[in-house]
């Protein structure tokens, strides 16, 4: 058959409007759609299929309780495979063809900034519920998870009374990290400490003998690490194996949080301080409690790490704001959002605040002992004051940057 | 002083270290020229098997330097046996089916093992050089390439099986015409490449940790060290060791771990832009 021009375009055009009509309907009508971008495979799927996981569980929960507004809410999960490019394919088609209501996903601060834009554009509200180095201020935009303020700040302050002021700081090799290191050496400075240096290591670094032996050179109180991934696990393995983990103590604002912990062996883990909104050692009632409905749902409870618990907290605050707001339109979500909605979560209360779009945390301060993450003390609802020095969405509603400390 | 001494261990460990992941390498792309994409995930399946024996309760050094060099010879025989030998001397073709099978095998492994980063805990304690304390696991590493190279020249150089390889290598038709089936010697030659990255993978796992993944970093950096080492097996993979350990170290040591890598993935380029034929294509021409 031959199709002349006019009418292909006539043709495709009338098949557009099919198309594009019932999703019209549909929005308001059929389920409350929530989409994911996550990594269900590949390097990070460590982080990433837990945090799959917790989304089912909690929309499943939000669906058994009744649903939101009188209607079912549907998970749509797209598995980004750890590929950056795939991000932005996936959140074009969340915004475009899905047309979800809400985007809960991200993992790595740069897949973060990937799609964070398209979010904006497409006025798809975006939460990110990973813990990251801070900064993000932009109205669109929700942060669930932990900032330096909350994690960085009592690591540094903890242990420069314990062990000394020189300390060595190594990250990975990407934003979060540089981002990451300049807050340390932030807080460092703020309480007249130094930093001997800064070693930035890209993720698929995994030979770190020249490294501890710069570091046994320079000579610092302690070290902290802000390593990222399967690939800098060795630098841990190998710092114990060289016996240095016996005589310069270690800090991390990252270890836990894929489990490390239990991929070392709790010879070459233990005494690791560390910082950060969850343990599966806490005793609390709620904590107790979804682990027992994630062991029922799943099985395995010992995948569960704290990104897994703040996804599952960043979809029930939103739930939250859904209710407070009576519709999903826009201005009313925004309004209900940004009037202190909180939800009590397993890791305790989650408060958005308005003026960051970040959340007030239970930060436990945590040393790792026998493969557990064991609770040495917690500071109660700590604000995300790192971001609260620059950003205030309510006195500038349109800003749309990353801030970062000057060091 | 105590501190160049550190620096002196950790340049001759990088050294050991790029000779003995690249070993395989330079049996099954320096003698076989196979070009074998698949060399990083057999190390990585030598890391594997380790891991899988000392979860079994055996003995990690059996595990490493004996049931890991077999277990991925037979696999290595098997692959040879399967695919390898429909495409010897067809190199673009080799490339594809040995790409293609290193993503089956980084799957396969993933299945069985996840995907999460795992270890073999450490074997030998650190020990301490004046004011240093150092990992005293890299000093075996130094060791088991000592002897896997010296072991590799015996064989060669010395033994009737090393003449009838390297005879079967240079010339198949003389080879076959003397009474020796070259299909034979290529089969065991391939598998034995495979051992030794096997080998490799075992004894490098309990200080680099394993991810189904992490082939991917010994392919560049053992191909970058077969092929500037040039035409003689031992030698040229030797030699260029020596060159890529040192400079990696030494600028790694000066600047940070980035800098090393770049510093020798730069001298690479340089060292073929001048000797095209490798190392032993100029220098050490008649050694092995």
């Amino acid at each position: 058959m031959a199709i002349s021009r006019r009418k292909f375009i006539a043709a495709s055009g009338s098949a557009g409007l099919i198309a594009g009509a019932p999703s019209i309907v549909r929005s308001q009508s059929g389920p409350i759609k929530l989409g994911s971008v996550l990594d269900n495979s590949g390097n990070l799927d460590i982080y990433g299929k837990p945090m799959v996981m917790a989304t089912t569980l909690a929309v499943e929960e939000i669906n058994a309780a009744g649903g939101l507004l009188g209607r079912k809410v549907q998970a749509i999960q797209y598995d980004t495979q750890s590929d950056i490019a795939l991000y932005t394919k996936f959140a074009q088609q969340l915004v475009r063809d899905d047309k979800v209501d809400v985007v809960h996903g991200g993992i790595t601060s740069a897949s973060r900034e990937a799609i964070r834009q398209t979010f904006r554009r497409g006025n798809t509200m975006y939460f990110y519920n990973v813990l990251y180095e801070g900064g993000v201020c932009d109205r669109n935009t929700f942060v669930t998870g932990t900032t330096p303020g909350q994690v960085v700040e009592p690591i540094v302050d903890h242990a420069m009374k314990k062990w000394g002021k020189k300390v060595y700081i190594l990250a990975a090799d990407y934003n979060y990290g540089q981002i990451t290191a300049k807050w340390l050496q932030h807080y460092v400075k703020l309480r007249g400490g130094s930093v001997a240096d800064t070693g930035f290591f890209p993720l698929d670094v995994s030979d770190f003998g020249s490294t501890i032996a710069k570091i046994q050179q320079a000579g610092p109180n302690w070290v902290v690490s802000a390593l990222v991934g399967g690939a800098h696990m060795s630098f841990y393995r190998q710092w114990a194996s060289s016996g240095m983990n016996k005589k310069i103590p270690l800090a991390s604002t990252t270890f836990g949080v894929g489990n490390e912990h239990l991929a070392l062996s709790a010879a070459e883990g233990d005494g690791i301080l560390i910082a950060g909104n969850y343990s599966q050692e806490a005793q609390s009632a709620s904590s107790k409690d979804f682990l027992a409905k994630w062991g029922k749902r799943f099985g395995d409870t010992k995948i569960v790490h704290e990104i897994a618990v703040s996804q599952y907290q960043g979809i029930m605050l939103w739930a939250a704001g859904v209710k407070k707001a009576g519709s999903l339109g826009r201005d009313a979500m925004l309004k209900a959002l940004e009037s202190g909605v909180a939800i009590d979560g397993p890791t305790g209360r989650v408060a958005m605040d308005p003026k960051t779009h970040h959340a007030s945390l239970d930060i436990h301060l945590m040393e790792v002992k026998g493969q557990k993450l064991t609770i040495l003390e917690t500071s109660k609802q700590r604000p995300p004051s790192d971001t609260a020095q620059s950003c205030d969405l309510v006195k500038n509603p349109a800003e749309n940057k990353q801030f970062e400390v000057k060091v | 002083m105590d501190y160049a001494a550190i620096v002196f261990l950790e340049i001759v460990y990088m050294i050991a270290f790029l000779a003995l992941a690249s070993a395989g390498l330079a049996v099954v792309f320096g003698m076989m020229r196979v070009i074998n994409l698949a060399h990083g995930e057999f190390v990585m399946l030598g890391g594997y098997t380790t891991l899988a024996c000392v979860q079994a309760g055996i003995n990690v050094y059996v595990a490493m330097l004996v049931i890991a060099p077999i277990v991925v010879g037979l696999i290595g025989l098997v692959i040879e046996r399967l695919v390898i030998r429909h495409l010897y001397g067809r190199m673009i073709d080799t490339m594809l089916a040995t790409w293609g099978l290193s993503l089956l095998l980084v799957g396969i492994v993933t299945l069985i093992f996840g995907s999460s980063a795992v270890g073999v805990p450490t074997p030998i304690p650190g020990y301490t050089l004046g004011a240093y304390q150092m990992g005293g696991y890299n000093l075996f590493i130094i060791a088991l390439a000592a002897v896997v190279m010296v072991g590799m020249w015996v064989v060669l150089r010395h033994t009737r099986l090393g003449l009838i390889a390297r005879g079967a290598m240079q010339n198949p038709e003389v080879a076959s015409a003397l009474g020796y089936d070259p299909k034979k010697v290529y089969m065991a030659t391939f598998a034995i490449g495979a051992a030794l990255a096997g080998l490799a993978g075992g004894a490098l796992a309990p200080l680099t940790g394993l991810l189904p993944s992490s082939g991917g970093a010994y392919i560049a950096k053992t191909f970058i060290t077969v092929i500037t080492g040039g035409a003689a097996v031992l030698s040229g993979t030797l030699s260029s060791a020596v060159m890529f350990g040192a400079v990696n170290q030494i600028v790694s040591f000066a600047s940070t771990p980035v800098i090393g890598e770049i510093a020798m993935l730069a001298l690479a380029i340089v060292l073929l832009r001048l000797m095209p034929q490798g190392i032993t294509g100029r220098f050490f021409r008649n050694s092995t």
